[in-house]
């Protein structure tokens, strides 16, 4: 019974439970917690001057060995040790992409379930123009424009996931909105933000976790084939992308170059299905 | 059902407008002088205002719009600035190219997915359940470039049975359907195997069972109808990423294609050709949802009713 | 084949359906459920038994048990035999099943607002088991199926329409019209109305007994509705834990019925005559059924529970007429007599 006083409490903790007792997506989390790790720690283990950019060419294009565990690319730079460093940006840009494509969207998406009509119908309709214009074909529009740094490429992001999580929030307030909780808060008069802020988004929880989780994946993918593309990040930043990007050349010679920094990217996206298939099973048990 | 069809592509249309409205916006922001671009660097000065006045490049950003949007309606794309062909001869010739590679990797993809969802679903928590749904799992989760990179690396480098780039013969065209379908093949597979389960296990399954009717009988005639609806949507989304794919594979196998054509121009800021490119995407992105509606309506009488009542 | 066993048949009294010593588990990681515990059941030619009881007694695993319909796994029939019109389906291949299910033996399921397919039409739906076991055109079949739809009240012209345009009553006649399509011998029936209004209840009802006498099919009706026992069934066998605990003719069980959980059903239904009269719902659940008692399964819900119930599972104890019986330690010794009812009562 007293669960139900602290409703936004015990369905977090309930998706968490279930979650936690689903092995894959434990397995998704240990992996993505040991990435995060290895990213933060790469900014302590390595100077970014003098290991993850500085050229040494005595060493370079070295095959995986015990010294460098992937090899040094051709300007004799640890691939390890930029992949680690690399993980800072690809997380770094897809996590604020995403994080605010969440806010925005969820507001946006709130407003339009909640009030309906012309703002339902504005709302409603630019999401349909940003939706036919896909992440990576809005990411190459604005890039291309505006210049390839860190920000404009967060920034093209979030402009792209925003109508997912508009739809998602909308429908998910539309599926709350006429519950008997809701008709009774405004029954008592309480103002129609407060509903959203206290009702409402709470119970949008669990869809747009798994929307977040997705979106993230989804994003890091764009970050790298952007830069792989030559659009994004550039050399000599090591991100995963531009690292597969300059690895291009030595594809016949040196393949291990073409291969590491894109098991990064995979394991990674992995790890978040993994843990988004985990959020959704536990956000409705029945569905299996 | 024409008169929806009609209403969806006149539904299209503001929403083509506002695309083109964005982009062509987005695009003014662009660096550089068109002018200067298509005169060159040693060209004088007076030479360059002259084509900027020519070109209407001194009017306002929305008298410049209307007049692309009116010669877009006349099937006038503009000129490319760095080819100085008319865009439209450029698309023509890139545009068959994608649509050869998207639809060869869609049929693919729906082919050897639903093949395998279905059969994960009948032989469920067999081995060869757990191995599709392993390797499924993964598909979903390789970069597509990566997944090129690596085709070349195995099939190129290694095995040497296959060309690495190019689009001469059939040949060449393996590796970019085998990358492009990938991350398709993956995602409708786990659909239709999860909507196989469950109408597997509804009531109106076990209703033909109790007719009488051969295993066989009721996957053919009711479980798969009922479990390709929900793998049509997913059919859908991945269509659209395929098209979108095509960016990126074409890029990794020189796949002469829109895609390909796309990142030249925007990297070259030929904004004529760049729009073109988008604008021809999302059509496509559009004609897509339209087409998977109606094979809704096709497969799902429900959803044929209601489009009757709209 | 089907002619031979009439004839061998058609003079003695065999029955259509007999169910022996059932035994019906599911297996799950954690725990083994023991739904169907030695089960008899026995259907004359021709009658119409009821099966009633709580829910969760096993009572659909049992229809669905003959139909060789239930999931294995996770369910798995460990012992007992199922004997039809002198064959047993436990010995039947898959293949010679098929034959069986929908031609001879024909279930209406619980739902039927999920029992059909939602994408083809429900005269199809019904052309398919004609077609599937008679020697018919596609065009044959659904002439058919026309005048199965108009048989059970439904207009001829809807019969190209989708089950979502059909109301649950409607949805349960296209059932009822799809079991009967190939006039089985034998009609399972789970819960035919649970699902539907009261006003609709009784038109189903009805249709099944029309139908039912018109072809002179027999039939299991699965229910935890006493009035739809009283309505339209013969003979009665109550079920409690998987288990069958009385069973007679509708009389025997309507006028004189012995266990106290036939009683406690008896009792747990409103009494028109005295409305003042409280209700006496039986207390307390059926017992988990990953570890049954050792003893009766009733014994901790039972008013005349005695220290002998909940060690040793009663035996059957049978009336003088020698067909109602009833396991119950109250009538333990040999044959009950009608003074010994009455000390119950």
């Amino acid at each position: 019974m007293n669960k139900r006083n602290h409703k936004r409490h015990s369905q977090a903790y309930q998706i968490w439970e279930r979650f936690s007792r689903n092995p894959s997506a434990m397995l998704g989390l240990a992996i993505f917690i040991v990435i995060v790790l290895l990213a933060v720690a790469s900014g302590f283990l390595f100077d970014y001057d003098t290991v993850i950019i500085k050229q040494n060419f005595a060493e370079r294009l070295q095959a995986p060995s015990l010294a460098h565990i992937c090899g040094t690319d051709d300007y004799g730079r640890d691939v390890f040790a930029r992949i680690m460093y690399g993980a800072r940006y690809s997380l770094g840009i897809s996590f604020t992409a995403v994080l605010a494509a969440l806010l925005f969207g969820t507001v946006l998406g709130s407003i339009a379930g909640f009030y309906g009509g012309w703002a339902d119908m504005l709302i409603m309709r630019a999401t349909d123009v940003l939706m036919a214009i896909p992440q990576i074909l809005m990411a190459i529009i604005i890039v291309s424009v505006a210049g390839s740094s860190a920000g404009i490429i967060a920034f093209a992001l979030t402009l792209a996931q925003i109508p997912k999580f508009t739809r998602v929030a909308c429908s998910a307030v539309l599926r709350v909105a006429d519950m008997e909780y809701i008709e009774s808060a405004r029954a008592l008069g309480e103002p129609g933000p407060m509903i959203i802020v206290k009702h409402i988004i709470p119970n949008c929880f669990a869809p747009l976790l798994i929307q977040t989780t997705l979106s993230v994946a989804t994003a890091i993918l764009s970050v790298s084939g952007l830069s792989y593309l030559g659009m994004g990040i550039e050399t000599p930043i090591p991100e995963w992308g531009a690292m597969l990007s300059a690895a291009r050349p030595y594809i016949n010679s040196k393949s291990y170059l073409s291969i590491f920094p894109g098991v990064a990217v995979m394991l990674t996206i992995l790890a978040l299905n993994l843990m988004g298939d985990g959020f959704r099973d536990a956000a409705d048990p029945k569905q299996k | 059902m024409w008169k929806y069809v009609l209403k969806r592509l006149v539904a299209m249309i503001p929403v083509l407008i506002c695309v083109t409205f964005l982009v062509f916006m987005i695009f003014q922001y662009a660096e550089g002088d068109p002018a200067r671009m298509i005169l060159g660097f040693d060209a004088t000065e007076e030479a360059v205002a002259e084509l900027r006045e020519e070109m209407g490049l001194n009017d306002p950003k929305i008298v410049q719009y209307g007049r692309y949007m009116w010669n877009l309606l006349h099937g006038d794309f503009g000129t490319s600035y760095s080819t100085r062909m008319p865009v439209v001869t450029e698309l023509a010739s890139r545009f068959p190219n994608t649509l050869k590679l998207a639809a060869v990797s869609i049929v693919v993809a729906m082919a050897v997915s639903i093949s395998l969802g279905v059969l994960a679903a009948i032989k469920q928590n067999s081995i060869f359940d757990m191995f599709s749904m392993v390797l499924a799992l993964l598909g979903i989760s390789l970069p597509t470039f990566w997944i090129g990179l690596i085709c070349i690396i195995i099939f190129s480098v290694h095995l040497d049975w296959l060309p690495s780039g190019g689009s001469e013969g059939l040949r060449s065209m393996v590796l970019p359907v085998i990358t492009l379908s990938m991350n398709s093949v993956a995602a409708i597979t786990r659909t239709t195997r999860s909507s196989m389960l469950d109408v597997i296990h509804s009531d109106y399954n076990r209703t033909a069972k109790s007719k009488g009717l051969s295993k066989s009988e009721v996957i053919w005639r009711h479980t798969l109808p009922n479990a390709l609806i929900p793998t049509l949507t997913v059919a859908g989304i991945q269509t659209c990423f395929m098209v979108s794919g095509t960016i990126m594979v074409e890029n990794v196998f020189a796949w002469p294609g829109i895609g390909r054509l796309l990142v030249s121009a925007t990297q070259n800021r030929d904004v004529p050709l760049a729009l073109g490119c988008i604008i021809l995407f999302s059509v496509s992105f559009s004609l897509i949802n339209l087409v998977v509606d109606l094979l809704y309506a096709a497969v799902d009488p429900r959803i044929r009713a209601s489009y009757k009542n709209k | 084949m089907m002619n031979q066993k009439e004839a061998a048949h058609a003079g003695g009294q065999a029955p259509a359906l007999d169910v022996k010593d059932l035994v019906v588990e599911y297996r799950t990681h954690h725990a083994t459920v023991q739904a169907v515990n030695h089960v008899d059941l026995e259907i004359p030619s021709g009658k119409a038994l009821g099966l009633v009881g709580e829910t969760g007694a096993g009572k659909t695993t049992i229809g669905l048990a003959i139909m060789r319909l239930l999931q294995e796994p996770p369910a798995a029939v460990r012992e007992g035999s199922i004997v039809f019109r002198g064959e047993e389906l436990r010995s039947l291949s898959e293949k010679e099943m098929q034959q069986v299910r929908g031609s001879q033996i024909s279930m209406i399921f619980q739902d039927p607002m999920t029992s059909l397919n939602p994408v083809m039409t429900v005269e199809k739906q019904i052309a398919e088991s004609i077609r599937h076991h008679e020697d018919v055109t596609q065009e044959e079949a659904l002439q058919k199926a026309r005048e199965m739809l108009s048989m059970v009240g439904i207009p001829v012209e809807r019969g190209s329409e989708y089950q979502h345009q059909f109301s649950g009553g409607m949805k349960q006649r296209v059932m009822i019209a799809i079991a009967l399509a190939c006039r089985p011998e034998l009609l399972i029936a789970d819960e035919p109305t649970t699902a539907l209004d009261v006003t609709i209840q009784a038109q189903v009802l009805e249709k099944i007994k029309e139908l039912r006498n018109r072809y002179g099919t027999s039939m299991l009706m699965i229910t935890h509705d006493l009035g739809v026992i009283a309505e339209v069934c013969d003979e009665v066998s109550v079920i409690y834990a998987g288990h069958i605990v009385e069973h007679g003719t509708l009389e025997d069980i309507f006028e004189n019925c012995l266990h106290p959980y036939t009683q406690g059903l008896f009792d747990s239904l409103p009494n028109l005559e005295d409305r003042k009269a409280k209700l006496k719902p039986i207390s307390g659940l059926m017992p988990d059924p990953t570890c049954l008692p050792e003893g009766c399964a009733f014994w901790d819900r039972c008013p005349y529970a005695r220290g002998i119930c909940k060690m040793k599972k009663p035996a059957r104890a049978y009336c003088d007429d020698g067909h109602h019986y009833v396991e119950c330690h109250l009538y333990e010794d040999g044959k009950i007599t009608k003074s010994e009812v009455k000390d119950v009562g």
